[in-house]
């Protein structure tokens, strides 16, 4: 069948409803009767609540109830439950509400309800909360000194796991008889989200059928769903509709299930009308899962040919003061099975030690524990190399996986199932001109100017999968996805797909692969998701996960569809069903293309069932569920280019190289903006981004006047090419997209910056690579 | 962002302004409202009323007299920054308005309201200096003009009595041999100045006869660098004299400091951005 969408960089169709102001998103959204929540936040890390004093915003007009933490946990609401558990975790109860102790600032410690947002603002003022401040500690590695303040009488001494993977004696010993060794300490430092729609929810409450409607920015709401309903507040899964419509953004922090819509569809119930609640930004700072926050110990060891001989990685997460709903396998099973990269490594061992604090809970951030581990290796890559006095590209090369060993076993866990690693380098040093850029930089160096080059060859593992295996690591959760394709008497269709779009174009993408498969005009598919009352349950999209996993779905539910189609029109032809072939949205019979029944004739008769096949039951619809057999493994070489001013320590990037592997691309269009802003963002951890906690827990970067998120101005024109290495186990040889611009960027960023830095002797900076951090660095080397 | 709730009154005439201040002592003057308004959403500020005076006539506007540039208190960032009568009698301020904020915030904001605000880190308090400004205000008592070098008195303080309201900026025309820059390190997140420097030169014969230096970002409130403009008086402004003049120019005691930027690198950086304005100032001044 020729191709007519699938690969073609289609402008998306949703843009014009976002970009003319016409998108609905759940702030947009109201209802008879509507009142707002706004929350009563913890001012302290960590405090006890002595006593709280509801009664003065009572009595401020408009306000129609407070509740605190003790009305919910009396009324038989339960903890918010941990989605992966891992083997001797800690697990503390976290309510939606404090109830006796608060663990970081910005806890719900109550919530008042009144009839606009103004008031409800007014009076949360007036709630007198009685606390007994508690010291608290917000820095992973000093939690775990004896006598830091403990987060939860669960865990004394703050430790939630200890994990490892990999075998140690053998990395041990590999680290013996090796020829050379480095080591550094690495900060991941924790990073705030801020998707630009801030969080939101509606709740609304049905006394007659007994039946809750939650509107919620959510990237998966079949599992909020599932969460809320079985574990927190005990409602019958079917009586509970949870619905996500329009949603700006994500980034991994609305896959989580937050105190906040747990409380509005609560309190709905309890006040007899709807509730809605959106964060200001500046509660979004506070509540919003954060992400990384990783100190590390990382070492390398190699022979006398500067081939890798082991890896060893010490990693301390810090997790917050409760467990997020995938908190535990972000830095465990999306961080330590990353850590080959793209390497030959015969032996690696890591391990990490998850630890409570009193901070806002971290979780999943856009790459989620792969940008963390890509960080690692393509420092101590680049760290070697400078030990070696070898080319930092060449040395990578001679340590590729060669592509004739796919699949590949690394040693921690993961098999790889295809890769070419030396393409995408190859593509990438020939895009930026390496050899004459080297020379430049020389040139340059005499004058007083300071460049630098920096790669980083990442792999990234995405569409976690398959099912069974991440239940046995610890995941309460399937990790497949579904589809329902539903075509109707016209011929039109509507997909139901169990991922969710917020930013990611699915209302395209999918609608080309649906387009083709089928022959028929893209306008006459639609693609419906983000709400469990229509969509089969799903598990939404994250961690790169649509195409490669949701798109699937979708294609082994056409499958199903055009199978049922060649049936009806084998009858309707007279023909035998094998004899019959359906191409570019017509069925006919091999070699009389000229007598036809198009796929609207097939679809029509499929709901008259006047001239069908006997024993052929009516209707032309299909659901299919897709378990993938691995994850996918997209790869790349991005390499940064940057100039240092040496007087001030301020970096300006020159260039920016992005070779990506992510398959068979559906649309370029959107592949190209889903790495432009993972590129962004991964620049953004280099340079700009950071959350600052003083030493009593607070947070000083709390607003976008103090945490620097990139903006256009901080970066290049991006240049951009692709390598395409189908996939091979999954029907449209797709992989991840989403994701690898993050993964990529900060590493190769913060290694240009400490080449062009390499006459000063300059080893290691920690993100993120400020000014004023490099000018120190600069003055002390100068004095040494 | 719902700031708390507060009575709002919009004047039609400076004179309307001035009564409604004297009725309600409490209230804040609301122009563009670029500074204010978000501190009252953040429920910083909360004034019992706002005096709106954005649509005050005889505020607005740009004209000159002899050797003197006035500015209405009212002219927007974006109006400074594209007028052509400023880019040819005092172009230091388009310069240093194109630094502000973004452009929607140029749109709104107001030369009056950012001086009369004061903040820190603002970009025109520098230029005031530099030019050696001075600032018109009327009140319950009449007219007066500050000096700009009296009139930032502290962080987010002037000399502005209350009841006062700010009505003209008057600058000097920056004649033939007079060379002028604006260096500004901008706070990654807010973009605000760390440090902004502004320089008005006059150079004679290839000897700076004066040289006004402004700095703000770096201290509680903007100062002159009244040690280097000493220095370079009499002085050819070559790279070695200037490098001289400025190095080392500030002590980092008793400036502000951040997590982004210390005391001690915002003191390094008034000397590297001082020399860069005094040499870029000095290129247009030959």
């Amino acid at each position: 069948m020729a191709t007519r969408y699938f690969g073609v960089a289609m402008k998306r169709r949703e843009d014009p409803r976002f970009i003319t102001g016409r998108g609905t998103y759940v702030d947009d959204l109201t209802l008879p009767g509507l009142v707002y929540a706004a929350m009563v936040r913890s001012p302290h890390a960590h405090a006890r609540i002595k006593a709280i004093h509801k009664e003065k915003a009572l009595q401020h007009p408009g306000v129609i109830a407070v509740f605190t933490g003790k009305d919910m946990v009396e009324s038989g609401v339960k903890s918010l439950p941990c989605g992966w558990l891992l083997p001797g975790m800690k697990l503390p109860p976290h309510y939606p509400m404090a109830v006796d102790k608060v663990r970081h600032v910005g806890e719900i410690v109550a919530v008042v309800i009144a009839q606009d947002r103004y008031t409800a603002e007014d009076a949360a003022e007036l709630v007198e909360v009685e606390y007994e401040p508690l010291p608290a500690v917000a820095d992973g590695a000093k939690a775990l000194q004896p006598g830091a303040p403990a987060v939860h009488d669960e865990a004394p001494d703050n430790v939630c796991f200890r994990w490892s993977i990999g075998d140690r004696e053998k990395t041990d010993e590999a680290f013996r008889r090796a020829h050379r060794t480095v080591k550094v300490e690495l900060v991941n430092q924790r990073l705030i989200p801020n998707a630009i729609e801030p969080r939101a929810a509606m709740a609304q409450y049905n006394p007659a059928t007994d039946e809750y409607t939650l509107w919620v920015t959510s990237q998966n709401p079949h599992v909020h769903r599932l969460l809320m309903a079985a574990f927190v507040l005990g409602i019958p899964e079917h009586k509970l509709r949870v619905i996500s419509p329009d949603v700006g953004g994500g980034f991994g922090s609305k896959i989580f299930l937050y105190p906040e819509e747990t409380i509005v569809t609560w309190a709905a119930k309890q006040v007899g009308r709807p509730v809605k609640w959106t964060a200001r930004r500046r509660e979004s700072f506070v509540s919003d899962a954060h992400g990384r926050d990783h100190i590390t110990e990382a070492e390398l060891a190699v022979d006398e040919k500067g081939k890798i001989l082991g890896m060893r990685v010490k990693t301390i997460a810090n997790l917050g003061a409760y467990l997020s709903t995938f908190a535990p396998a972000i830095p465990t099973y999306l961080y330590g099975t990353l850590l080959s990269g793209q390497y030959e490594i015969p032996t690696i061992y890591c391990e990490v030690t998850g630890v409570f604090t009193h901070t806002t809970p971290v979780d999943a951030y856009r790459g989620a524990g792969r940008p963390e581990a890509t960080y690692v290796v393509e420092r101590l890559m680049d760290l070697m190399a400078r030990e070696l006095g070898e080319d930092p590209a060449e040395f990578r090369r001679k340590n590729f996986i060669p592509p004739d060993k796919f699949p590949y076993q690394t040693p921690v866990a993961l098999q790889y199932d295809s890769g070419n690693y030396e393409g995408a380098l190859n593509k990438a040093l020939e895009a930026i001109n390496y050899k004459e850029l080297r020379r430049r930089q020389e040139e340059l160096r005499k004058q007083g100017r300071y460049i630098g080059i920096g790669f980083s060859c990442y792999i990234e593992a995405c569409g976690i999968a398959p099912s069974q295996v991440v239940g046995s690591l610890g995941a309460q959760a399937g990790l497949w996805e579904s589809a329902l394709v539903r075509v109707h008497p016209t011929g039109k269709v509507t997909v139901y797909t169990g991922s969710h779009t917020h930013g990611q174009g699915h209302e395209t993408a999918f609608a080309q692969i649906v387009a083709d498969e089928l022959g028929i005009p893209i306008e006459d598919v639609e693609i419906v998701h983000g709400d469990t009352g229509s969509v089969p349950f799903g598990m939404g999209t994250y961690g790169s996960r649509s195409a490669p996993v949701g798109g699937s779905a979708i294609v082994l539910s056409l499958q199903k569809i055009k199978e049922k189609a060649r049936k009806i029109a084998a009858h309707l032809l007279e023909a035998a069903e094998e004899d019959v072939v359906f191409e570019d949205g017509k069925f006919y019979v091999k070699g009389v293309p000229d007598r036809f029944k198009t796929f609207q004739e097939v679809a029509l008769q499929a709901y008259l069932a006047h001239n069908y096949p006997p024993g052929l039951e009516p209707g032309l619809e299909a659901s299919s569920f897709y378990d993938p057999k691995n994850f996918t493994f997209p790869f790349g070489t991005h390499i940064c280019v940057v100039e240092v001013d040496p007087e001030t320590g301020k970096v300006k990037i020159l260039r920016y190289v992005a070779v990506d592997d992510a398959g068979r691309i559906i649309n370029p269009l959107i592949a190209e903006g889903q790495v432009h802003g993972g590129i962004a963002q991964g620049i953004g951890q280099a340079l700009l981004e950071g959350a600052i906690y003083d030493e009593n827990a607070q947070l000083l970067s709390a607003s976008l006047l103090d945490y620097a998120l990139p903006r256009a101005d901080d970066l290049p024109a991006f240049e951009i090419d692709h390598t395409v290495t189908p996939c091979p186990h999954n029907p449209l040889g797709v992989k991840g997209i989403g994701e690898t611009g993050t993964i990529a960027a900060t590493a190769a960023t913060v290694n240009a910056v400490m080449d062009a830095l390499a006459p000063f002797g300059i080893r290691h900076i920690d993100m993120p690579l400020t000014p004023e951090k490099i000018w120190r660095a600069i003055q002390a080397a100068r004095a040494a | 962002m719902y700031p708390a709730s507060f009575e709002y009154y919009r004047a039609s005439t400076l004179q309307e302004a001035l009564n409604l201040l004297r009725q309600y002592p409490e209230a804040k003057v609301l122009a563009g409202g670029h500074s204010l308004i978000p501190l009252m959403k953040l429920r910083l500020a909360n004034p019992p009323a706002l005096v709106d005076i954005g649509r005050v006539a005889e505020l607005k506007g740009i004209r000159r007299t002899d050797g003197t540039v006035v500015i209405g208190a009212l002219t927007t960032h974006r109006e400074v920054e594209f007028s052509e009568e400023l880019k040819q009698w005092c172009p230091l301020l388009p310069e240093v308005a194109a630094h502000i904020g973004d452009p929607p915030v140029r749109n709104m904001g107001t030369i009056g309201g950012s001086l009369a605000h004061a903040d820190p880190a603002a970009d025109y308090p520098a230029a005031m200096l530099a030019l050696g400004a001075t600032i018109k205000a009327v009140g319950p008592n009449g007219e007066r003009t500050i000096a700009a070098d009296d009139f930032f008195v502290g962080m987010l303080t002037t000399a502005l009595q209350p009841g006062e309201i700010l009505t003209e900026v008057h600058v000097p025309v920056l004649g033939k041999g007079t060379g002028w820059a604006y260096e500004k390190f901008p706070h990654p997140a807010s973009r605000y100045a760390v440090v902004g420097v502004a320089v008005v030169v006059r150079v004679e014969n290839g000897v700076c006869r004066e040289a006004r230096i402004g700095i703000t970002g770096a201290a509680p409130k903007a100062f002159r660098a009244r040690n280097v403009e000493q220095a370079l008086a009499g002085q050819r402004l070559d790279e070695a004299t200037v490098r001289a003049a400025t190095e080392n120019m500030v002590s980092p005691e008793g400036l502000l400091s951040d997590p982004f930027a210390s005391a001690a690198y915002r003191a390094h950086l008034c000397a590297v951005l001082t020399r860069r304005a005094l040499l870029r100032a000095a290129g247009r001044a030959a």
